[in-house]
C-alpha cells in the first residue's frame, strides 16, 4: 500500500483514503465545439502512458476530498512529489530536487511539495 | 514401531509424550516436535504420494520450502485444512493427520499407473495428451483433470475461525530469528528503536537450533540464543513475533506478517483467532531469511528416505531424531558432511559419503576418517531402490575425463543430498529489487532495491555464523543510526565454525541415458530434468514459458527447492548463461496463507454494509423481501399469505393503477447544490436548460459522460434561484457527486457553488395512484395542492404530519404522484401515519419490483439496466432533454462525433412477444433471422422484461440496432425453451398521453 501526501492535508496518508482520477494536466477545452473530430478524440481517450514519470491526478476521497495532482514512477511505483491541483506542471529539475536520494525513507517528499508551491503562489 | 529418538539430542529431549495419528494410525511424539519430526522419530518416511505420477514421497526438508509431505488435518466442526506442510505443523495432542493423493491407501496407491503412463504426462502434457479427438474434451478429459488436479481436497465446510488483523507501525522489522536477525534485532533494540522481529517458526534461533558445534562470544550456540531471546524480550522497544511469516513485502516497506496463534494449542479458547495478519509500515526493514538447501538431481532422487542433508542436520541435533539407521550422503556442498559427523556421533552408521567433486577439505576428509566413515570422493550417485522406502543407492566413480564407471550397490535407509544452499530473496523480489547473478556460487544474490530494506546473511549470499552475526549487528546499527538512535553493532565471536565451500551441478553424471531416467528438479509438481529439456528443444526459450510448460517452479512452494536446478538446466539446455535465462518472478505470499487470513474480520454481516432506510424496519416487519441495490437493501416485494412473488406484484401494481401505493424512495441519491453559479453550474454538468427553470418546479435532468453517454439521471427541483434539489440513481449517488465535484475543483473552480451529498438526511416517501392527493391534503400544512397551484413537476416545501418536507408532485409510475421527502428522523413516522390513512383507499406498500413493472409500462428507463454506458440520449430515446441551444454541457461534443450519427446505432424500443404470455429473459438477445446459419448476428438485447397486469400481457424494452426504424417488424429471441417472435414497438405501452399524471 501506497504512502501519499495530500498537499492540502499537508500529511501523507495510505492509499486507502484516496482514488486515482487519471492523468493530470489535460484541461478541458473551453469551447469543445469549436474542436475538430480529431482533436476531441485526443482530448478524449489519448493519453501519454508513459514508462516512468506520470503526472496524474488523486482524490483525497477519504479525507479532505480534494484533487490534487502528483507525478508518479510508473516502474517503481514511487511518488516523486504531489502538488495542488492548478499549480503548472513542474519541471524536471523540479521533481529531480523534490526527490532525495533513490533509496531512501518513505518520508521523502515532505518538503518538495511545500517547496514547490511556494515558488509558484 | 521402533524409535528413531536419540536419548539426550534435540531441543526437546525431556520434553511430555505427545498422542497423534496420522492416517488413523496411533503415534507417539514429544512436545516441540514437527509432524515431521514425530513420524520420523517412528521411522515413517513414507508421507504422500506426489502430484502427477503418485509416486510414494517421504520428507524432503525440515522447513517451510517442503515440497512433499503435505498433509490434512480436521480440528473437528469445519476446521478441516489441505495441503499443510508435515515440517511446520507443530505437534500437539490428539493431531489427526492424513496423507493425501492416494486412494485407496498410501501404500497402494490406483493413481501410481500414472507413472508407468510416463510419456502421457511428460512436459506440456496439457497440450498433447489431451488434445485428441475432440470429442473428448468434456466427455473425458476435462472430468479427468478435475478429478486429478490439486493436492488435497477442498474444505466442504464453512471455516468457524475467528481471524484477526492488526495495522503496525515501527522503526525496524527484521524478517528472520536467525542469527543474522537476532544481531540486527539487538543492534537496534539497545538503541532504543522500536523494533519487530519476526519468524516462522515456533522458536526463534533459525539455522542455529540445528547447529551444535560453533560457539558464540565464549558460550555454546545454544547458550547464546537463550541470552540473546532473554534480552530483546526484555527491551520493551522490542517486539517478538515467533510462528509469524512475512508473506509478502509491498510499497515503501509495507509487509504482511501472518500470525500463527492457537493452531498449535490442544485446547483452544472459544473465540480465541486462529491467526492475525499484521500489516506493517517500517521506517527501515532488514531481511535476514537465510537460505535454502538445493537437492541434487539424479535417477530416483524422490524416493522416501531421500532427503536434504541440512534437513537430516536439523532433525537429529534440534528434534533428537535420527532419520535412518544406516545412512548414505550425497553432496557436492561441505555441509553434508556435517551432518555425517553429528550422525555418526550419535551413534548412526554412515554408509558413505560420496561427494561428486573432485576434491574435498582435507580437514573434512580427515574428520570423516576419524569417525571411520567412508568416503568416496569423485564419484557420483546414478539411482535409488526401494519400493516405498530407500533401500539402497547406486553409486559409480567417475573419471577425470567424465566418464561414468561402473555402478555399485550400497544399502542404505536414508540417502541425505546437498547440492549447496540458495539464497531466499523472494521478500526482497517483492520489491522489484533486481538480483545479481553469482556464477561461480551458482546463485541469486540481492541487487538493488528502491526500499529501505537492507538484506543481511546467508539470504544475502554471505555464508556461515560469523558472518550472519557480523552482517546483522551493523544492518541493525545501521537502521537504527539513520533514524537518529545511538546504536552500536555489537561485535560477536564465533568459535569452531567449519568454513564451508561446495560447487554445483546440474544433473549429476551418470552412465545412463539422461532421456530416459527420473531425475526430479520440481518434486511438487513432478517436474523431471529431462521435462525441462525436452521443453527446450521443442522451442522454448523464455524461462517464465518453461516454467508454464513444464509446470516446474508452478506449485504452491513457489520453486523454493526448485528453481536454481530448473534455471541451470535450461540454461544448459539453451547453451546460455543464466541471467541470460531469467528468473521466474517471486510473489506473495511466501508460503501458502489462509484466506481467513485475508479475510480478517471482513467476512459475514462485517464484509460489506448493508445500507438500510429509515424504513427499512417496518417493512421488515411486514414481511418484505428484500434485494441488494447497490450497497442498500430494499423491499423487493411485499407478499401476503400465500402469495409468491407474481402474485404479490401483480396485487401491488393493480392497486397502485387503481387507488393507492406507497414505495419507500429513501435510497434515491439526493445532491443539494447551492451557490450563485448554481444554474450555470448545472447548465454544464446536465443536458437540459436550467436557466429558465422556475423555483418551484422540477424537471427531469439526463447527465452524460464526456465521451457523450448517459452516466446518470433524476428529477431535480429548483428550491430558490441559487438552490437546487438533485436527486439521482440510487447506485449512481456517490459517482454522480465525485463526477461534479472533479469538475467544479478543476475545471470551473470560479464557480461559486456547493455540492453536499443529502442521500440519508431526507427519507423519501412516494404516494402513487389516483388517491394520492386525496390522502395528503389533509395532511399537509401550508401547501396548497391544487392542480394549478402544484401541477406535475412542482416542487414545494411545507409540512405534513407535523413535520417539515419538500414535497415533489413526480410520478415514476404514470400516476398522480408524489415524493414527500421528509427528515431522516421522521421517515418511519411519517410512512406509519400516511400507512394507517391510507387505509381507506385500500393503500398498498410496493417494493422495487413492482416499481420496475409500472415506470416500464410508462417506458421510463433505468439508467445502468435499459442503458450500458454506451447509449446516447437519442439512442435511449431522450433526444428532448438536450439543451439544444446551449453551448456547452459534459459531453456534448461527442454527441456529433461521426460514431454518434449514423443510422444504425442501438436504439431503446419496446417488444411485444407475440405470445402474450411469454416473458422474455432479460439480456436475451436478438435476431433478425432465426434461421440463419450459425453464429447468428444479434442485433441487440432484450434490457428490461415483465408481466403486466395493466396490459394483461408481457411487455419488454430492448436495444436493437436501427431500432426505431423497425417498429412494426417481427425480430426473434433464440432462448433455451425455443425461439420467440416479437414485434417492434415504441416504448410507452400505458396511458400514453399521459392522461393519468395529471389526473
Amino acid at each position: 500500500m501506497l504512502l501519499i501526501r495530500c498537499p492540502y492535508c499537508e500529511a501523507e496518508r495510505p492509499e486507502v483514503e484516496f482514488v486515482y482520477a487519471g492523468e493530470a494536466h489535460i484541461a478541458r477545452p473551453t469551447n469543445p465545439s469549436a474542436l475538430s473530430d480529431e482533436a476531441w478524440k485526443d482530448h478524449l481517450f489519448t493519453r501519454s502512458n508513459p514508462r516512468g514519470r506520470h503526472f496524474e491526478r488523486w482524490r483525497h476521497l477519504h479525507g479532505c476530498g480534494r484533487f490534487f495532482n502528483a507525478v508518479r514512477d510508473t516502474v517503481s511505483d514511487r511518488f516523486a512529489l504531489t502538488y495542488k491541483a492548478g499549480l503548472p506542471r513542474p519541471t524536471d529539475a523540479e521533481i529531480d530536487a523534490a526527490q532525495t536520494p533513490a533509496t531512501n525513507a518513505p518520508a521523502t517528499n515532505n518538503a518538495p511539495a511545500a517547496q514547490i508551491q511556494e515558488a509558484r503562489s | 514401531m521402533t524409535s528413531f529418538r536419540i536419548p539426550g539430542k534435540g531441543r526437546h529431549a525431556a520434553a511430555a509424550p505427545v498422542h497423534f495419528t496420522f492416517d488413523g494410525q496411533p503415534f507417539q511424539g514429544v512436545a516441540g516436535d514437527s509432524l515431521a519430526s514425530a513420524l520420523l522419530a517412528n521411522g515413517v518416511h513414507l508421507v504422500g504420494r506426489s502430484f502427477k505420477y503418485h509416486r510414494p514421497r517421504g520428507i524432503l526438508s525440515a522447513g517451510s520450502e517442503e515440497p512433499n509431505a503435505l498433509v490434512s488435518t480436521d480440528r473437528g466442526q469445519g476446521r478441516f485444512e489441505p495441503n499443510t506442510r508435515a515440517t511446520v505443523l507443530e505437534l500437539y495432542d490428539g493431531l489427526a493427520a492424513t496423507s493425501q493423493n492416494r486412494w485407496p491407501s498410501l501404500r497402494r496407491d490406483v493413481g501410481a499407473v500414472n507413472d508407468a503412463l510416463y510419456m502421457l504426462f511428460s512436459a506440456g502434457f496439457y497440450y498433447k495428451t489431451f488434445m485428441w479427438p475432440k470429442s473428448f474434451w468434456t466427455k473425458v478429459y476435462e472430468p479427468f483433470i478435475r478429478n486429478a488436479a490439486g493436492l488435497g481436497p477442498a474444505p466442504v465446510a464453512a471455516d468457524p475461525d475467528v481471524y484477526a488483523s492488526r495495522f503496525a507501525h515501527c522503526d525496524l522489522l527484521v524478517v528472520g530469528g536467525g542469527p543474522a536477525g537476532l544481531a540486527a534485532a539487538l543492534a537496534a533494540g539497545r538503541s532504543g528503536a522500536s523494533v519487530i522481529l519476526c519468524d516462522e517458526q515456533a522458536e526463534l534461533g533459525g539455522s542455529l537450533l540445528s547447529e551444535t558445534d560453533a560457539g558464540i562470544d565464549g558460550r555454546s550456540g545454544w547458550g547464546w540464543l537463550d541470552e540473546t531471546r532473554a534480552a530483546l524480550a526484555a527491551l520493551p522497544n522490542v517486539t517478538l513475533l515467533p510462528r509469524t511469516t512475512a508473506i509478502g513485502y509491498y510499497h515503501q516497506n509495507f509487509l504482511g506478517l501472518c500470525q500463527r496463534l492457537t493452531d498449535h494449542l490442544t485446547v483452544v479458547a472459544d473465540g480465541a483467532p486462529r491467526e492475525r495478519l499484521w500489516k506493517v509500515r517500517a521506517k527501515r526493514v532488514v531481511l535476514a531469511q537465510g537460505s535454502i538447501e538445493k537437492p541434487l538431481v539424479f535417477a530416483g532422487n524422490d524416493r522416501p528416505g531421500v532427503m536434504l542433508a541440512g534437513a537430516a542436520r536439523a532433525y537429529l541435533n534440534r528434534y533428537g531424531v535420527a532419520v535412518g539407521r544406516r545412512v548414505a550422503v550425497v553432496t557436492t556442498h561441505d555441509s553434508a558432511w556435517l551432518a555425517a559427523f553429528d550422525l555418526a556421533r550419535a551413534g548412526v552408521t554412515v554408509a558413505a559419503i560420496v561427494d561428486a567433486r573432485g576434491t574435498v577439505p582435507a580437514a573434512l576428509v580427515a574428520r570423516a576418517e576419524a569417525l571411520r566413515i567412508p568416503t568416496r570422493i569423485g564419484w557420483t550417485v546414478t539411482d535409488t531402490a526401494g519400493r516405498l522406502r530407500v533401500e539402497s543407492v547406486r553409486i559409480n566413480p567417475v573419471a577425470a575425463d567424465g566418464t561414468v564407471g561402473a555402478g555399485q550397490t550400497l544399502a542404505c535407509d536414508a540417502l541425505l543430498m546437498s547440492g549447496g544452499w540458495t539464497p531466499s530473496v523472494h521478500l526482497f523480489s517483492h520489491t522489484k529489487g533486481s538480483l545479481r547473478w553469482q556464477e561461480d556460487r551458482q546463485m541469486f544474490t540481492p541487487g538493488e532495491t528502491v526500499e529501505d530494506g537492507c538484506p543481511v546473511g546467508a539470504c544475502a549470499g554471505r555464508f556461515g555464523l560469523a558472518a550472519a552475526l557480523e552482517d546483522g549487528a551493523e544492518a541493525g546499527r545501521a537502521a537504527a543510526g539513520a533514524l537518529g538512535f545511538t546504536a552500536e553493532a555489537t561485535a560477536h565471536r564465533v568459535t569452531d565454525e567449519t568454513p564451508l565451500t561446495g560447487t554445483s551441478l546440474r544433473e549429476l553424471p551418470t552412465d545412463r541415458d539422461p532421456s530416459r531416467i527420473k531425475a526430479f528438479v520440481d518434486f511438487q509438481n513432478d517436474v523431471m530434468a529431462k521435462d525441462i529439456r525436452l521443453a527446450v528443444r521443442e522451442g522454448f526459450q523464455s524461462i517464465e514459458h518453461i516454467k508454464r510448460y513444464t509446470t516446474t517452479g508452478m506449485a504452491t512452494d513457489q520453486g523454493k527447492i526448485s528453481n536454481i536446478n530448473g534455471l541451470a538446466i535450461a540454461a544448459d539446455a539453451l547453451k546460455r548463461p543464466a541471467p541470460a535465462v531469467g528468473l521466474t518472478t517471486f510473489r506473495p505470499p511466501y508460503t501458502p496463507t489462509t484466506f481467513g487470513a485475508f479475510a480478517g474480520y471482513n467476512r459475514g454481516d462485517l464484509f460489506e454494509v448493508t445500507r438500510k432506510t429509515p424504513i427499512d424496519g417496518w417493512a421488515e416487519a411486514q414481511g418484505a423481501v428484500f434485494e441488494p441495490v447497490s450497497l442498500w437493501r430494499r423491499a423487493w416485494y411485499f407478499p401476503q399469505a400465500g402469495e409468491d412473488m407474481h402474485a404479490a406484484v401483480a396485487r401491488e401494481c393493480a392497486a397502485v393503477r387503481s387507488s393507492l401505493g406507497m414505495f419507500d424512495a429513501s435510497t434515491l441519491g439526493k445532491i443539494e447544490i447551492v451557490g450563485p453559479d448554481a444554474a450555470e453550474f448545472m447548465n454544464r454538468m446536465y443536458t437540459n436548460a436550467w436557466t429558465k427553470l422556475a423555483p418551484g418546479r422540477c424537471r427531469y435532468g439526463l447527465m452524460l459522460g464526456e465521451d457523450g453517454f448517459i452516466r446518470d439521471d433524476g428529477v431535480i427541483g429548483r428550491l430558490a434561484h441559487d438552490r437546487f434539489h438533485v436527486t439521482t440513481t440510487t447506485g449512481g449517488a456517490a459517482r454522480v457527486l465525485a463526477m461534479m465535484e472533479d469538475y467544479l475543483q478543476t475545471e470551473w473552480p470560479d464557480l461559486k457553488v456547493w455540492l453536499t451529498s443529502t442521500t440519508e438526511q431526507w427519507a423519501v416517501i412516494a404516494l402513487q395512484g389516483p388517491n394520492a392527493r386525496k390522502l395528503i391534503e389533509p395532511l399537509v400544512e401550508g401547501i396548497d395542492l391544487s392542480e394549478n397551484a402544484f401541477p406535475h413537476m412542482a416542487v414545494t416545501e411545507g409540512r405534513i404530519c407535523g413535520v417539515p418536507t419538500r414535497l415533489f408532485r413526480v410520478s415514476f409510475t404514470g400516476e398522480l404522484g408524489f415524493e414527500i421527502n421528509v427528515p431522516a428522523r421522521h421517515g418511519r413516522a411519517v410512512w406509519e401515519a400516511l400507512h394507517e390513512a391510507g387505509q381507506r383507499y385500500g393503500i398498498t406498500p410496493y417494493g422495487t419490483e413492482t416499481m420496475h413493472v409500472l415506470r416500464a409500462e410508462k417506458g421510463y428507463i433505468i439508467v445502468g439496466q435499459d442503458t450500458d454506458g454506451t447509449l446516447t440520449p437519442d439512442d435511449a430515446g431522450l433526444g428532448w432533454a438536450v439543451g439544444k441551444t446551449k453551448p456547452d454541457f459534459v459531453g456534448k461534443r461527442s454527441l456529433s462525433r461521426p460514431d454518434m450519427l449514423v443510422p444504425n446505432r442501438k436504439q431503446l424500443v419496446g417488444l411485444l412477444t407475440s405470445d402474450p404470455q411469454t416473458v422474455l429473459e432479460e439480456g436475451a438477445q436478438i435476431v433478425l433471422d432465426p434461421n440463419q446459419p450459425l453464429p447468428m448476428k444479434m442485433v441487440g438485447h432484450v434490457t428490461s422484461s415483465y408481466w403486466s397486469a395493466a396490459l394483461g400481457r408481457s411487455i419488454a424494452l430492448a436495444v436493437i440496432e436501427g431500432g426505431r426504424a423497425r417498429q412494426g417488424e417481427t425480430v426473434h429471441v433464440p432462448m433455451p425453451d425455443r425461439v420467440h417472435s416479437a414485434t417492434v414497438t415504441g416504448t410507452v405501452f400505458f396511458d400514453p398521453d399521459n392522461t393519468r399524471l395529471n389526473a
